[in-house]
């Protein structure tokens, strides 16, 4: 996974509450075997019924088409645990979203590929959300996961909480599976203790066992 | 101090804490999807690892494939990739596919339970963020995206931070034609789409106990919609006696031995939660969404919202989803004409979901330009209907009598609406497009769905009932 430390780039303003993941990632026409994740992202609400892209919608305007980060409300990315519903966003390089809270399985899937998901508390969150919607995409803003502070024009700095484990993780780009293996013992210990205590879990076919 | 039977059954599973302080929690159960699955696979091989344990471990291939009558791999041309996929990724790894011709094939989160499969007391991952609907017997699940899946394919573990717990309490007597999903309806529209985000719910009280087995999985279905990853009821002798027989159950002594252990899971009385909520389900009545969350639900013989009654930061919100859902400010539901009926999925195509709907068709005949369509949770579920004759009711009436598939919850396999088009639906979600593009989904129970598709409009049961 690529490591996270620090960020320069616009912030794209998408300042809705409870934005699911069926918005973020619909399934168009049905499911397909390899997507293009850049044309996914918000397909339907970037496009009309006849397929003319929608000129304000915010992801198609210019100055947004790609950017670093992404500012939103409530319970961001609730709904489905489809992870192409943050693929989409590294697509258009997004790498942080900032959020005043996320659906737990999204920011889960956030954590998986790197990307930094920062919630910020309301007071917070409305001075960020103001200086983002003055920018408009003409002047950049920072995010430094080393000192875990957002940066903005005319000298905006917010300062932000995350655990030091999430942290640690996104900073280092640990792969989360070899982590997990270096504890292949106290995994087979547990299967054989298993096998005795609760022996009918260890076994899932038609025996009796 | 007392413990939840959430508490107890993670408890029981924590193989230690990773370096970074998250529980590792030995997964039991573990049931992949085509969708997902192919992907993980992927990855897994070229990092050049295996399924630690493919015996535990089964592939599902239930959101693509058609749910047309007589269905094959290339009825959905866009599924056949992801079949193949899925089935050449398990063979080499030795994991079971409930593939299309299997007697066990269907919807994993009604395989799991019907087969006997999950159990009280165990934990189950799948790709989905429904794996919770199995928390109806008392197991500990968890939906999961595409790279935990393959953490759990390499590992049989998911590294997870403990979360907290929430208790909800249904009290009262629920309205005799009101089921599971009005419940889980009303639920949603007390405690909204993150009323249980970060905690476990635990589903208890007199009308958690009421409901049969099935209505408990119904109930837990929908506890990511409120915003929880995973839900449960305690087990009991309900539970047991669905259970016993069951293919894949313990047996003889062994079952012996399960159930005294089972016995052990339900919470104990000074069992501490972060969180405890009431909902009054007392006279419930048959609910339905009119908007485009799954919180937004009223009455059947309700109204929509009138923007203008709530606070201006709330109005921006309702004035969108009664756009999108074609609706005036205020607006009663009964008697808006519907195009479609989806009587299915994880949440309402188990065989009393598909009784309680035949009971209210039996006789009638589908309303002119309405499609209806009836796909059962699993093969195992469409055998057992059609044992009993409720295909026929179905089919008589003129609805479509699919093969088994999550089909038109997601859409994935193809099965869509038109735009502008209005759906009953017995699934799980009414967002913007789910069900195709500018398609107005509600979201109701089966008996709401099987109603509107007679009449050809949304009709207020309890008055359809007393003969009104």
């Amino acid at each position: 996974m690529k490591a996270f430390t620090r960020i320069m780039g616009t912030a794209i303003p998408f300042l809705e509450d409870d934005v699911n993941t069926d918005q973020i990632a619909p399934m168009g026409a049905g499911a397909r075997m390899s997507e293009d994740y850049a044309q996914t992202l918000f397909q339907h609400r970037r496009h009309s019924a006849d397929g003319a892209e929608i000129p304000d919608f915010v992801f198609n305007q210019p100055q947004f088409r790609t950017g670093a980060m992404l500012i939103s409300g409530r319970n961001f990315g609730c709904g489905s645990s489809r992870e192409s519903a943050v693929w989409t966003f590294l697509a258009i390089g997004v790498t942080c979203i900032i959020t005043r809270s996320f659906a737990d399985m999204y920011r889960e899937n956030c954590l998986q590929n790197g990307i930094l998901p920062i919630t910020l508390p309301d007071a917070q969150a409305d001075q960020l959300e103001a200086a983002v919607v003055a920018a408009n995409g003409a002047a950049p803003f920072a995010v430094d996961l080393v000192s875990q502070e957002i940066k903005g024009p005319h000298g905006l700095r917010i300062a932000f909480d995350i655990s030091p484990a999430d942290r640690a993780r996104l900073l280092e780009g640990l792969d989360d599976i070899g982590l997990t293996l270096k504890h292949k013992a106290e995994i087979e210990a547990f299967e054989k203790k298993m096998a005795q205590h609760i022996p009918w879990s260890q076994r899932a076919d038609a025996s009796s066992l | 101090m007392g413990r939840s039977i959430f508490d107890k059954i993670w408890d029981a599973h924590v193989v230690c804490q990773r370096m970074d302080g998250r529980d590792l929690l030995f997964i039991d159960r573990h049931i992949t999807h085509e969708l997902h699955a192919p992907h993980a696979f992927k990855k897994l091989k070229a990092a050049g690892r295996k399924v630690r344990r493919p015996d535990i471990t089964f592939s599902a291939l239930d959101h693509t494939p058609a749910s047309t009558p007589g269905r094959d791999d290339n009825t959905n041309p866009q599924s056949k990739p992801f079949l193949d996929a899925v089935r050449a990724a398990s063979r080499e790894n030795g994991v079971r596919v409930f593939d299309l011709d299997d007697a066990d094939y269907g919807i994993s989160h009604v395989v799991g339970p019907e087969i006997g499969m999950v159990l009280p007391g165990a934990t189950h991952a799948v790709p989905d963020s429904h794996a919770c609907t199995v928390g109806g017997l008392g197991a500990l699940a968890f939906g999961c995206g595409t790279t935990e899946l393959e953490h759990v394919l390499a590992t049989q573990v998911m590294a997870l931070v403990r979360p907290k717990r929430m208790r909800v309490h249904l009290e009262g007597k629920i309205g005799a034609l009101a089921s599971a999903k009005d419940v889980a309806l009303k639920i949603l529209s007390q405690i909204g789409v993150s009323g249980g985000r970060g905690h476990i719910i635990e589903f208890a009280g007199p009308v958690a106990r009421a409901l049969s087995i099935e209505g408990r999985l119904t109930l837990c279905n929908l506890t990511i919609e409120m915003g929880s990853r995973s839900g449960l009821v305690a087990p009991d002798d309900k539970t047991f006696d669905w259970l016993y027989g069951r293919p894949w159950a313990p047996k003889g002594a062994m079952w012996d031995r399960a159930l005294a252990h089972w016995r052990t899971l339900p919470s104990d009385e000074d069992a501490i939660f972060e969180r405890e909520v009431t909902v009054d389900c007392h006279g419930l009545q048959p609910q339905i969404t009119w908007g485009t969350d799954p919180a937004q639900v009223i009455e059947v013989n309700g109204h929509a919202p009138n923007p203008a009654d709530l606070p201006a930061e709330q109005r921006g919100a309702i004035e969108r989803a009664l756009d999108y859902m074609g609706l005036q400010a205020g607006q009663p539901l009964v008697g808006l004409p519907v195009h479609r009926i989806f009587i299915g999925s994880c949440t309402n195509a188990r065989l009393p979901d598909l009784q309680e709907a035949a009971e209210i068709v039996r006789g009638q005949h589908v309303a002119q330009g309405v499609v209806a369509l009836v796909s059962a949770g699993s093969a195992r579920v469409k055998r057992e209907a059609e044992a009993i004759g409720v295909d026929k009711v179905f089919r008589d009436a003129g609805f479509i009598w699919g093969e088994s598939a999550c089909s038109m919850c997601a859409g994935a396999n193809g099965d869509r609406g038109e735009a502008g088009e209005r759906i009953l639906s017995t699934t799980n979600r009414n967002f913007e497009n789910r069900q195709g593009r500018g398609v107005r989904t509600h979201l109701v129970g089966p008996a709401l769905a099987a109603a509107a598709a007679i009449a050809g409009k949304i009709v207020d049961v309890p008055k359809m009932k007393a003969g009104e």
